[in-house]
């Protein structure tokens, strides 16, 4: 009953400003309502003006609270293009921006109608279009140049050398895959997955998929200043790869094989002192809706030193080992002579 | 425009409605019985109500829902007790389930997008106004014109009914992107509700295309004499293009859905391919869901301008009334929106720039979409020319039009960032998106509405709305709409993904919550508001004060030369013939700072 009595009180407290609105509206009319109307005007003009610099105390102050929330210095190169580009785009606009609302707000105050005000019948002024039909034009198409050429750099084909991860998107969890020693991903088939033992449906007739190493806890490992080319798909519906602090994104979407590139820039340990949260962590946030649990599709990425993660590739075991192997102790003996020559391969692979 | 095509509407000519003589003061028209008269009526202006209140509820109800959610995202620790009262199962101990939060995303997007902002704004406004502004008795096919309002009903009826079904209504976002809204493994909302919602939006666009022919054809043919194209106020302008958009766009959306109908239920694949999902792998192979989001986007891009421009066209026409100046650059006004109506249809593939889809076709649509921004600014500029050295009366109507301006520059540049690729590759699907969109197309065009409701007020009900309570509702709205927008910006160059349901898991984005909070206070206080203009908008309707005088605003467009209550028909005797461009607000050597387009040029007077 409490929603009941909740209108109820809403619907009252109406009732009442209505009536007082009302009592007012008649009041005007009573006065000299020429007159009410004219000081209603002023008034309007002085809130306005008021309001408008309010406003621009209001931006100020949003800023100041909101920009140490902002993401810290991208993490990519890919993302310094996207940071230079955003400050040029953020000044053209905040010109044209305060220009535009210091005309506007400084008209309604100095234009608000009075008795001695005529308006002045001017309809058109072909000279003016032509400016401001120009310039605008000429402004865009700087912004389109750069925005190209950034577009080019991005969505150009990943060096040769870069390191190959695939990240598969399914409902609601990213799954890694490495490549394993011979560097080439198994094939897959969607008819083969099984949540048990194959979750990315490897074709075990591949020899190439026996080495593949998989993640199923979305936990990505990148190297420092090495360029990482990622091969994204789905198992279900339409994900995305959103990577905020690489300021990278793309869709990952079932049917087909997208991919992104881009060189990480500081590992997570100098991304933890840089920002001086300890709890720092680059974060793989699923950007398309794709269901109820869309929000917590969460992945992780770690970035690390070449020597780093090429300890820890050597450390892990293939997907077919886990799940097929014949003895799973054989894999946890450091002295294990394939073991070595994982960590070999892996290099030859990676370089 | 030769007498041939105005055939029938030759001043001394009676209604091609059915209905007799229109001169003899209409007393037939008490004749009619109220069902005629209110519900399956033909008049224009009575369909134009019967779409305005429809819109009106459903704005409730959508606004209600970003009510729910916001409560969700800025107290995810809290219960509220009050919407289980609303929601019953779905918001069980007063906490909303992630189902529902999704469910109330969707709908919100759907309801006002597509049944408020398309439906309730050019069903409202280009029904009263293209009669009454051109100079015609009413549509040129007022049963189609009817029928176009009973089916967008029924598509309500459906559509509120999948409110109340067990799964719950479609959940995938408004944009509904298969897979996720063509398997009902993959959701609870896409199983019953998604074809409720399907049937629904079938329904819609059907009421949309027999909405716009007939805008079209009244326009084309129905203008009274001497009402040349070039002499047709802003406001009719922008409702030609909008219904024309519409006509090109709203078919292509009509077969995604049945596409997406057929893959649902028929076992094709459209939009499926290699799909494991509910712990099998199903049978589709070879479908693109990216052809969906093709075909969507071909309507979904036009959309955002057949949900501008109506506001556009009013708040052009407004402005100048109050102004008491003519609109700066009337021909360059025109052109501009006959540049943004080409090219939006040419803008769509800007919403896949992620999407896998081809980087070269994105650089294509980079630069067409850029190029939107020309015609934008040329309006913008315009708009504040006319303002200049103009004499303005900042009633309701005028300070929705200046708010309009306002949030339409604001959220129109942000179109620049999220517009070029490599910045929407990092913005994409974040709450920069949700502020661009918000700020450009919902809350400027909901102006664009507000200032149409105040202003074509006393011409609807004959009574005017409560000034006090307008004055009201605008300020609390436009500084609402700011501090619940403008900080969003922020919490999307963060990248802060939108439709999260909780975000206290995210290292990245949990330093959001206070300001997620705030916005959520701002969103219910706003909100109330909105339900004051609710509540006057109604009140007002019977116990508004009276109006008086033919034309209470001084305006120079035909609407005003009816009576003050008009029948069906319209005018009591002949049509008016116009003589001058909709935009003379200057002496009339009798003390008016206007004339009215039926009035003739004075000798010697040279028109515009």
């Amino acid at each position: 009953m409490s929603g009941f009595i909740i209108t109820a009180l809403v619907v009252l407290v109406f009732i009442v400003v209505y009536q007082l609105a009302k009592a007012n509206e008649y009041s005007v009319i009573l006065k000299d309502e020429e007159k009410v109307n004219a000081s209603t005007n002023r008034l309007m003009a002085w809130l306005m003006l008021i309001g408008f610099i309010l406003g621009l105390f209001g931006l100020y102050k949003c800023h100041v609270n909101l920009q140490d929330y902002l993401l810290p210095e991208s993490a990519s190169n890919h993302g310094d293009n996207y940071e230079s580009m955003l400050k040029w785009t953020l000044i053209i606009t905040g010109i044209v921006f305060f220009l535009t609302h210091i005309m506007l707000f400084y008209y309604i105050f100095k234009y608000q109608a009075s008795d001695k005000r005529k308006s002045y019948y001017y309809a058109h002024n072909n000279t003016v279009e032509i400016l401001w039909t120009t310039i605008p034009a000429i402004t865009l198409l700087i912004l389109v140049i750069i925005g190209l050429r950034n577009w080019s750099v991005m969505m150009d084909d990943a060096p040769k050398e870069s390191l190959q991860v695939e990240i598969t998107g399914k409902q609601f969890a990213w799954i890694i895959r490495y490549p394993g020693p011979d560097g080439v991903f198994g094939n897959t088939d969607f008819r083969l997955i099984n949540d048990a033992n194959n979750v990315l449906g490897l074709d075990w007739d591949d020899p190439a998929s026996h080495d593949d190493i998989i993640f199923e806890n979305g936990q990505m490992h990148l190297i420092k200043d090495h360029p990482a080319h990622l091969i994204i798909r789905s198992r279900d519906v339409i994900h995305d790869v959103g990577l905020p602090h690489f300021r990278m994104k793309m869709d990952a979407v079932p049917g087909i094989i997208t991919t992104m590139w881009f060189t990480p820039k500081f590992t997570s340990q100098e991304m933890i002192e840089k920002t001086g949260n300890p709890d720092f962590v680059y974060e793989i946030a699923c950007d398309q809706m794709c269901g109820n649990g869309h929000y917590s599709m969460r992945g992780t990425i770690i970035v690390e030193t070449q020597d780093r993660f090429n300890s820890w590739l050597a450390d892990q075991t293939s997907y077919y080992d886990l799940h097929y192997g014949e003895s799973d102790k054989e894999e946890e003996l450091v002295d294990n002579p394939e073991e070595e020559s994982l960590v070999e391969n892996n290099e030859v692979a990676l370089n | 425009m030769s007498q041939e095509i105005t055939l029938g509407h030759n001043p001394t000519d009676n209604m091609d409605v059915g209905t007799p003589v229109f001169h003899d003061t209409g007393h037939h028209e008490e004749k009619l019985h109220f069902f005629k008269k209110y519900i399956f009526s033909l008049d224009h202006k009575i369909i134009a109500k019967q779409y305005l209140i429809t819109g009106i509820i459903w704005a409730i109800i959508g606004a209600l829902f970003s009510v729910f959610f916001r409560l969700q995202l800025g107290f995810p620790d809290s219960t509220f007790p009050v919407m289980e009262t609303f929601l019953g199962e779905w918001a069980k101990g007063g906490k909303l389930s992630p189902e529902f939060y999704y469910a109330l995303v969707t709908m919100h997007g759907t309801i006002l997008i597509f049944f408020v902002l398309t439906a309730g704004l050019s069903g409202t406004f280009s029904n009263f106004l293209i009669p009454l502004q051109i100079g015609a008795r009413d549509m040129a096919a007022p049963f189609l014109n009817m029928l176009s309002y009973w089916i967008f009903f029924l598509s309500s009826v459906v559509m509120l009914s999948s409110l109340f079904i067990q799964t719950g209504p479609a959940s995938g976002g408004w944009q509904v992107y298969p897979p996720l809204s063509a398997l009902k493994e993959a959701s609870l909302g896409s199983g019953l509700g998604m074809d409720l919602w399907l049937l629904s939006m079938l329904l819609f666009v059907i009421s949309q295309l027999l909405a716009g022919l007939n805008y079209v054809s009244t326009i084309l043919n129905m203008r009274t004499k001497g009402m040349k194209m070039s002499r047709m106020p802003l406001t009719i302008w922008s409702f030609f293009f909008t219904a024309i958009l519409g006509l090109l766009t709203f078919p292509v959306l009509l077969s995604a859905f049945v596409l997406l109908f057929f893959d649902r239920h028929f076992g094709t694949s459209f939009y499926l391919s290699e799909i494991f999902i509910g712990g099998k792998a199903l049978s589709h192979i070879g479908g693109s869901a990216i052809l969906y989001q093709h075909l969507f986007w071909f309507l979904g891009h036009p959309e955002v301008y057949i949900v501008m421009l109506p506001g556009m066209g009013i708040a052009s026409e407004l402005l100048s009334n109050h102004a008491r100046k003519p609109i700066f650059g009337y021909l360059a006004m025109v052109i501009s929106l006959v540049g943004i109506s080409t090219l939006s249809i040419f803008v769509w593939a800007h919403h896949m720039f992620v999407t896998g889809m081809s980087p070269f076709l994105g650089s294509i649509f980079v630069l067409f979409t850029l190029l939107i921004a020309i015609p934008s600014s040329i309006k913008t500029f315009n708009w504040l020319a006319t303002l200049w050295k103009g004499s303005l009366r900042l009633n309701v109507p005028m300070l929705f039009s200046l708010g309009f301006v306002s949030l339409f520059i604001s959220g129109g540049l942000t179109g620049i960032f999220v517009g070029n690729s490599a910045l929407d590759i990092h913005l994409h699907d974040t709450y920069f998106v949700v502020a661009h969109f918000h700020l450009v197309m919902g809350v400027s065009s909901f102006f664009g509405m507000f200032a149409g409701i105040y202003h074509w007020f006393p011409k609807m009900f004959g009574r005017y709305m409560n000034n006090t309570l307008g004055y009201i509702h605008f300020f609390i709205t436009i500084v609402g709409a700011y501090l619940i927008f403008w900080p969003m910006h922020y919490e999307g160059l963060a990248g802060m993904p939108r439709r999260y349901y909780d975000y206290s898991a995210w290292e990245t984005f949990k330093v959001f919550q206070d300001l997620n909070t705030f916005i959520s206070v701002v969103t219910v206080v706003t909100f109330f508001a909105q339900l004051l203009f609710v509540f006057n908008f109604f009140v007002s309707i019977f116990k508004g004060r009276k109006v008086t005088k033919m034309n209470p605003w001084g305006s120079t467009t035909l609407e005003w030369t009816t009576p003050i209550r008009p029948g069906h028909g319209n005018w009591e005797g002949p049509i008016p013939e116009v003589h001058r461009w909709p935009y003379d607000y200057k002496e009339d050597g009798e003390g008016n700072d206007f004339i009215p387009q039926h009035i003739p040029l004075k000798p010697g007077e040279e028109s515009h």
